[in-house]
Formats: structure tokens, C-alpha cells, sequence
């Protein structure tokens, strides 16, 4: 079932030889062929705008007001490539090698090899569009360096990178609307595929204004979703972000790979009470600059100003000295959870670490009086200089913590707790971002390809953009140039209403099921089991009984869930309950991966299998393999492996010590 | 920090859709928070009408942390709550007392009609976008990103720009419903930069047509919109917006 349609040859050549071989569609046939993009964050509106100038005919969707809205525009720290402006040693290698060894080897090789080629473009565009990336007084592009590097790779705008790209796309795309290239369908949600003698054919969405059922051709089908992080309830994800459709796509075909690869970021604003509706992150670009650190008493209740230096334990420092605060976001979390775990975590929730800037505030103090040529400035001013520069770099994020938390971190050290962040997992792709079903691809984080099992910061950024931008406008086109004989499918086919009758009819079950619970009630008690048991944490006791608990839920739920409203007008309830529903599904789906990949390796940390240092403990032997599940009927999957084979690069424990 | 609870009275807008009158309706939320979102207020308020079998209040929002720009609620009078430089979202409960009575409307202008309760459709902004909101690259034809350098001054003002998030908020505060925060934003942040040079005089000519026919008001500089602004976008971006304007409509051919 699983052809990676790996290109032979040597892996510095493989994408160069993809490009210069595969088919090609000609102007005048590109204008007859349809495509339909599901998602407008970074990988959707750079697919949609790239296909659009190319001249296919290219349908939009997405379920926010505007496009400008997907939640890439919540990224804060930078996006990596391997330009290597800085003469630090970095190179297109170096950054595969990095992404692969961050992944925890368990990413395939060549896809990982060409997010690094095309990385270094990717800056080039984005800065033709006028994208504004932080600049030194030459005028040239500023970097910093982010977790499991040792080079200073990524780009940046202040803490809002991933605004800035996304602004780029998105005008990108605007423009290609006002060309008529593309067609825009805002507040739309994608409920289904079509699919038509086994290859993906368009799509049924529903008009989140009117309540009504759309019917929508495509001669091929872009999911560019984003990822799952939501099934957790507590997530940095917007509240919208969802899973519905790459369910749907695997409902109807298409492999989930990995679903258990979550990623636990290390920094986030830690939970403050039941109320709590969604966690912020705080850039991992902090850590460039602040130190984490702990009381080295337990249960010290002083508060951190009052802990004099050498009663505090920098434990990632002391852990890791080479990497320091810099190490990998899984081990971070871990480091950080484990810590908490043994009753040295700080405020009032005891699940806490300080994330301090008094050191820096200092250093960037003396070196501002330095440029004045200054050496004897008194400590106060020092402080205060310190903090300007900290405000130009962080101002954002700073002011955030403070909105959030009332507390100021100029001050006070910030306290920080991981929360869920990013999902490695996501639909099986091949080389070309196909899905198992043809016709039917997956971009960006709705994908599995590039970050194995762990991912970098500021790669999330690289790769959206990578596939929308670069590989796919040249890997979908070797596809449709045998599509130029389909003539578009009239959406009076009755593949198109038999769609569109399985989704009214579930959405006229769940409306009617009038039962006494809320949707979000269900979400959050889904969230809850998966945080405990297939969370930071997993073991095989607490994974069978969190399959047990999610499948009962989901029968009380589809007994029980109460939505209120009708049919055919706008009713946010009946969307959430609908995405809510696969969420519960795909809940599922994660604790029988979990429990499957008996090792332990990147954002996946099973108890039973670590080190005596509790550092995570691979089994390349047994699992050095993606895990691509197969839909089989409720509660039923069938595993398909694609073995990982490292031509380049040899695998080993990570150590970052 | 602080633990303590309050209890309100909310004076919400409904509206059914664009075709119905809306009114005000009062609720009361018990055991409030102050260390609550106001979005996490309006959950409380959402779960207790979902159980009582009323429609939820409709309202956008989606990223939750002051970026996306999607949240959009005229609190008390002002767009966006009591707080400097912020969004609804990011407004906290400890803004609030107990025994407050709090309004909530959606932002009123004519070019954003209501959707539902407390949602518009601002898909006027996106027009304007359309316009020229843009620069002219396909995929593919960049040169070296160092291959021009930028006065980081210049780079700076247009990121400054470029921050706008489109919340709309600039609109509502506007007693002309004008959008020109919003555009100057756009029009700043791509004039500032060389690569935007090429189309600067058509893209300030077509945004500024654009805007005038989806019915937003003129600007009669009395500043409402920066004041309001989460992202304190400068109204310095609305002086260089009729400067670009003035000097694109000398060379223009007619």
C-alpha cells in the first residue's frame, strides 16, 4: 500500500532529477484543470497563490472570515534556512542533518533533504513580497539561533514571523483572486471528498453563513489543514484549528501516519485554572537569552527574586552543557515536567519553571554602555539600557505575558509550563505530498514528511512554506498532466450525492441526538484523557485505558451532546460538534499508535523505555519505521510500515550534552 | 496573585442574521474569574445558554492571543474593551469589578454588515487588498534576499506598518467609518520598501478608489482609530498615505 516514490539516486541529487523529469502541463491545459486548496495558512495560501500564477484554475477554502486568519499567523520566533549569512558553518547538509537528528530519526531522508534545498528560497521570496525580516544597521537580514542548532539560522520579525510570512502569502493570494485565478470560499468548512472512481474528485462544504451543503469539483485536492493539536482541549492552536478535514481524508482512504508524534512545547503560559479556553505560547527564541531554572530546595515558596544565585538549579544547563537552554523542545518538556514531577516546580500550581531575563537585562546593559564607551555607568542605568534592548527584541511577547499573567517580566522572572504545540503526525504522504488516495495531497503540518518525531523550532514556518511555494506546484503537475483528458466532473454525479447525503445525514443525527451535555464539555474531557495518558508521559497500562475511556466517550457522546440552533443558518455549535466528533475519533487513533511503538523517541516518551539518565530510549531495531494506519471501520485499523532507511546519515542517540 | 470573583451583568447584542432587527439582551454571569479572558467570559455565558437551550452568542475569534485578528467586540463603548493596545481576546476579567455592567455590541459601519449577533463581514478589508495590497512576484523570480540592503530604519517603520492585524477596530472607533488606518498600514509598510517601489503610484490610487466604493467614510484626522489600535499602529501612516496619494495622482495617466 505504501510506495514512497522515493527518486533514485544520490540523495544532494534526488530533487534535482525529480524537477528536470517530471511531467509538465502546458499553458493552455493548465486553464482546464481544477484545483481545489482546503486551508489558507501557510502552506495553503503559498500552494493556492503559486498554482494560481501558473495559470490552473484554483478554488480556496477556509473556515475563517479571511484567509489572512490561519493560524500560521500565530508564529512567533522565525523560520530556518540554510543561507548560511553568518559564516557559522551552516549548510543545506547541516540543516537536514539538524532536522533529521532534532526528528529523532524518524524522518525520511530525501523529503528532509529537499525542505533544506528549497529553505534558502523560500527567504528570497518572501523577501521579494516585502516581507519586513529584522535587518542590522547594513541593511542586511539579522539572525538568531533556535533549539537543537549550534548555528544562527532563522529569520525573524521581532515575535511575529509567522504573521509576516502569512501576510505575504496571503497577498499573494489576494492577488490572484483579483486576477481571477483563484476563487475565494471564506467561512466555508470542508466536511468531506469526493471521490470518484478511486481518485479524489472535490469536496463537500458546508457555507458556515447559510448552514447549506456545497458541492465543489477538482481534478486534484490540496489539504493543507494544518494539524491536531486541538484534541488535547488545552492547546497553543486557535480555537478553530481542527482535524475534520484529514478525518475525512482518512475515512475515506488515506493513511494516518504517526498519529502519536505530538509536540510538547516547553515554554507556554502554564494553566491557571478550569476556565481556561487555550494556552499561549512564549517563543522558543526566549530561550536564546533567558535561563530556566528551579529552586534547589523543594517546595520553596520564596518568591524567585529572593532565591539567592546559588540556591537556584539552571537544571537544563547542568543537564546538557553543550546545548544548554537550547536544547530540542521534547527534551526541555521533559527535563521541565520531570522537576515539577519531583516537587521542585514554583507558583501557586507547583507546575512551573522560571524562565529568567535578569541576566540578560545585564549583559545587554554593558554592552550598550559599551558603545558609548562607558565603563563606569551605575548598575540601575545598566538594567535600564539592558531592558530597551530586551524590549526590541521581545518587546511582543513581554507585553503579552504581562496581559495574560498581570505580571511583569522585566521584573520577575516569567513562569513557563509545556503544553501541547504541534503534531508531527498526519496524513502518509510520498515523495510527491500525495496521500494514499490519488488526486488527494497534504501540505504543511496537516502532513507527516519532515519532522520525524520531534520537531525543531522555526521549521514548522520552512516547511508550510516549502510546500506550497516549491514542491508541490512541479510535484502536482506530474500528476495532472495525465489528467488533461478528464473532462470536470458535473457535481450532479452521483459519487457527489451520495457525499453530500452521509454528511446531512450525520450532521441531521447530531442535531437531533438533543441530549443534556455541551460540546465543549465533551471536548474537555476528551482533552483530559489524552493529556494524562498519551501526553508528555505514556505507558501500555495507561494507553489501554485511555482507548477504553475515549471509545466510551465518543457513545456518550453520540447519545448525549446537546447542540442548540438549526440546520440551515449559522450555528457555531453544531461546527465545533462536528469537528469535536473526529477529534474523539482520532483520539483514539493516537493512544493505539502510542501503545503500538513500544520504544521511546522525540515528542514520544513511553516510561517503560528510557535510559537510567531518563533520557528517551529508541528501538531502531523493531521501530525504525513510519506507522501509517488504515481505516477499517469504527475502532479497526490496520498498520502498514514504511521502513526508514538511512542512506546518509547514521542514526544514534541523540545527545545534546 | 489575585483569586478573586465577580459577578456581572451583560447587555449583549442579538441579531439573528443580516436580514433581522437586533436588540439587546441582558444576561447575568455568576463566579467570574479575574484572572478570565473576556472570551472565557463569554464561554461561561455560552455554556450556561447551551443548557438552557438558547443559542449561544455568536462572536469571531479564533487565535486567542492577539494576532489573528478575528475577535472583534465594542465593549463599553470602545472597540476592543478598556485597555491600551490590545485585543478582546487578550482583555482580562481583572479590567472588570464586581456589579459591572458590561454592553457589548458589534462594530458598527456600514461597509461591515452584521453576520450574526456579534459577527461582521469584513471581507471589504480583503477587497481593498485586492486592489494592490501587494508586490507583483511569482513564485520563483526572487533574487538573493541580501542582494539589496535596507536602511533598517526604512525596514523597521514598514514592519511597524505591516503589524496591522485587520481587526477592523480603526472602523468601528471611526465616527466617519473611515478605513484609512488600515490601508495607510498597508500602503506604509510596502512604500517603505524598495521592492514595493515599481507599483507604489497604482497601488495607492486603485486601494483608495477601492475603499471609497465599499462605503467606508472619510478621514477628518481626529485620531479615534490610533488610539484604538492594538497593534498602535501610527497615524504618521495616514500622512505618508496622502502624501504617496497626492504625488501618485500628479504622474498618473488619466
Amino acid at each position: 500500500m505504501l510506495d514512497a516514490k522515493i527518486p533514485s539516486g544520490s540523495l544532494e541529487d534526488k530533487w534535482v532529477d525529480y524537477k528536470g523529469h517530471c511531467k509538465l502541463v502546458n499553458p493552455a491545459n493548465k486553464r482546464k484543470l481544477e484545483v481545489i486548496v482546503v486551508g489558507t495558512g501557510l502552506a495553503g495560501a503559498s500552494a493556492a497563490a503559486s498554482l494560481g500564477e501558473l495559470g490552473y484554475k484554483v478554488k480556496a477554502f477556509c473556515f475563517q472570515d479571511s484567509p489572512r486568519r490561519a493560524h500560521s499567523i500565530a508564529a512567533q520566533g522565525g523560520i530556518n534556512a540554510a543561507k548560511n549569512y553568518q559564516n557559522d558553518g551552516d549548510s543545506v547538509f547541516r540543516l537536514f542533518y539538524d532536522t533529521v537528528k532534532g526528528g529523532d530519526y524518524r524522518a525520511r531522508e530525501a523529503n528532509v533533504h529537499r525542505l533544506a534545498e528549497v529553505s534558502t528560497s523560500i527567504i528570497d521570496q518572501c523577501v521579494a513580497q516585502g516581507v519586513p525580516f529584522a535587518r542590522e544597521y547594513g541593511g542586511l537580514l539579522s539572525n538568531r539561533s533556535f533549539g537543537g542548532t549550534q548555528v544562527q539560522r532563522t529569520f525573524y520579525a521581532a515575535g511575529q514571523t509567522g504573521q509576516q510570512l502569512l501576510i505575504g502569502a496571503y497577498q499573494a493570494l489576494e492577488r490572484q483572486i483579483a486576477l481571477g485565478n483563484v476563487t475565494m470560499y471564506s467561512r466555508h468548512e470542508m466536511l468531506e471528498i469526493v471521490k470518484v472512481e478511486g481518485k479524489a474528485r472535490g469536496i463537500i462544504a458546508r457555507n458556515l453563513i447559510s448552514g447549506e451543503l456545497e458541492r465543489h469539483f477538482g481534478h486534484a485536492v490540496l489539504l493543507c489543514t494544518g494539524g491536531y493539536g486541538n484534541v488535547f482541549y488545552l492547546s497553543t492552536n486557535a480555537m478553530g484549528s481542527n482535524v475534520t478535514a484529514a478525518w475525512k481524508a482518512h475515512r475515506q482512504g488515506a493513511a494516518f501516519a504517526n498519529p502519536c508524534f505530538t509536540q510538547i512545547h516547553p515554554t507556554c503560559i502554564p494553566v491557571s485554572g478550569d476556565h481556561q479556553s487555550k494556552l499561549t505560547l512564549m517563543s522558543e527564541s526566549l530561550r536564546n537569552d533567558g535561563r530556566i531554572w528551579v529552586p534547589k530546595k523543594q517546595n520553596d515558596t520564596r518568591k524567585a527574586i529572593d532565591i539567592p544565585e546559588d540556591e537556584r538549579d539552571y537544571y537544563l544547563e547542568r543537564r546538557y552543557p553543550a546545548f544548554g537552554n537550547l536544547v530540542p523542545r521534547d527534551v526541555a518538556s521533559r527535563a521541565a515536567k520531570e522537576r515539577c514531577d519531583a516537587g521542585y516546580g514554583v507558583g501557586t500550581s507547583k507546575q512551573a519553571v522560571y524562565l529568567d531575563y535578569a541576566d540578560a537585562i545585564i549583559r545587554y546593559g554593558k554592552i550598550e554602555a559599551g558603545k558609548e564607551g562607558r565603563n563606569d555607568v551605575p548598575a540601575a542605568e545598566v538594567i535600564a539600557m539592558g531592558k530597551q534592548v530586551v524590549k526590541e527584541k521581545y518587546g511582543n511577547l513581554f507585553d503579552m505575558y504581562e496581559k495574560i499573567t498581570g505580571e511583569n517580566p522585566y521584573e520577575f522572572p516569567m513562569r513557563i509550563y509545556p503544553a501541547v504545540h504541534y503534531t508531527m503526525g498526519g496524513l502518509w504522504v510520498d515523495y510527491e505530498l500525495q496521500t494514499t488516495v490519488p488526486g488527494l495531497y497534504a501540505l504543511g503540518e496537516a502532513n507527516f514528511s519532515d519532522h520525524g518525531a520531534n520537531r525543531l523550532g522555526a521549521s514548522a514556518l520552512m516547511q508550510g512554506l516549502a510546500d506550497g511555494y516549491f514542491v508541490i506546484p512541479y510535484t502536482v503537475g506530474n500528476y495532472l498532466a495525465e489528467e488533461i483528458y478528464s473532462k470536470a466532473i458535473e457535481t450532479t454525479h452521483p459519487a457527489f450525492e451520495e457525499a453530500e447525503k452521509s454528511v446531512s445525514d450525520r450532521i441531521y443525527t447530531l442535531m437531533n441526538i438533543k441530549g443534556k451535555q455541551s460540546v465543549e464539555s465533551f471536548h474537555k474531557r476528551l482533552g483530559k484523557i489524552i493529556w494524562n495518558k498519551c501526553g508528555m508521559a505514556r505507558s501500555k497500562d495507561g494507553l489501554e485505558e485511555a482507548i477504553r475511556d475515549v471509545q466510551a466517550l465518543k457513545r456518550e457522546f453520540w447519545s448525549d451532546v446537546r447542540i442548540p440552533g438549526e440546520i440551515n443558518e449559522m450555528n457555531p455549535e453544531l461546527d465545533k460538534a462536528n469537528r469535536v466528533a473526529d477529534f474523539i475519533e482520532l483520539g483514539e487513533l493516537m493512544c493505539v499508535d502510542a501503545l503500538n511503538r513500544n520504544e521511546s523517541c522525540g515528542g514520544h516518551f513511553r516510561e517503560e523505555y528510557q535510559t537510567p539518565e531518563g533520557e528517551a530510549l529508541r528501538d531502531d531495531e523493531n521501530y525504525m519505521y513510519v506507522a501509517a494506519w488504515e481505516f477499517k471501520g469504527e475502532h479497526q485499523w490496520e498498520l502498514h510500515k514504511e521502513a526508514l532507511n538511512y542512506e546518509v546519515i547514521k542514526p544514534s542517540q541523540r545527545n545534546y550534552k | 496573585m489575585e483569586h478573586n470573583t465577580m459577578n456581572l451583568n451583560l447587555k449583549v447584542w442579538r441579531q439573528k442574521n443580516n436580514n433581522t432587527k437586533g436588540e439587546f439582551k441582558l444576561y447575568r454571569v455568576e463566579n467570574i474569574s479575574a484572572e478570565m479572558s473576556f472570551l472565557e467570559m463569554f464561554d461561561v455565558l455560552n455554556e450556561q445558554l447551551v443548557v438552557t437551550g438558547e443559542e449561544p452568542v455568536a462572536f469571531d475569534h479564533d487565535c486567542r492571543e492577539g494576532i489573528c485578528g478575528m475577535c472583534s467586540m465594542y465593549i463599553n463603548g470602545k472597540p476592543h474593551g478598556p485597555w491600551q493596545a490590545n485585543t478582546t481576546c487578550q482583555l482580562h476579567m481583572r479590567a472588570f469589578k464586581d456589579g459591572d455592567t458590561i454592553v457589548v455590541e458589534p462594530w458598527r459601519a456600514n461597509a461591515f454588515p452584521v453576520v450574526k449577533d456579534l459577527m461582521v463581514d469584513r471581507s471589504a478589508f480583503d477587497r481593498i487588498i485586492q486592489a494592490g495590497g501587494y508586490i507583483s512576484v511569482n513564485t520563483g523570480n526572487a533574487v538573493d534576499g541580501n542582494a539589496l540592503p535596507i536602511n533598517k530604519k526604512d525596514a523597521d517603520d514598514s514592519f511597524a506598518a505591516a503589524m496591522c492585524i485587520g481587526c477592523g477596530a480603526c472602523v468601528a472607533a471611526c465616527k466617519n467609518s473611515s478605513a484609512m488606518l488600515f490601508m495607510s498600514a498597508k500602503v506604509s509598510h510596502l512604500a517603505l520598501l524598495p521592492q514595493g517601489d515599481p507599483e507604489r503610484n497604482s497601488r495607492v490610487l486603485n486601494m483608495v478608489a477601492q475603499m471609497d466604493k465599499e462605503g467606508f467614510g472619510a478621514c477628518t484626522n481626529t485620531g479615534a482609530c490610533e488610539a484604538t489600535c492594538p497593534k498602535e499602529i501610527s497615524l504618521s501612516n495616514i500622512a505618508r498615505l496622502n502624501q504617496e496619494y497626492l504625488s501618485a495622482s500628479l504622474v498618473a495617466d488619466k
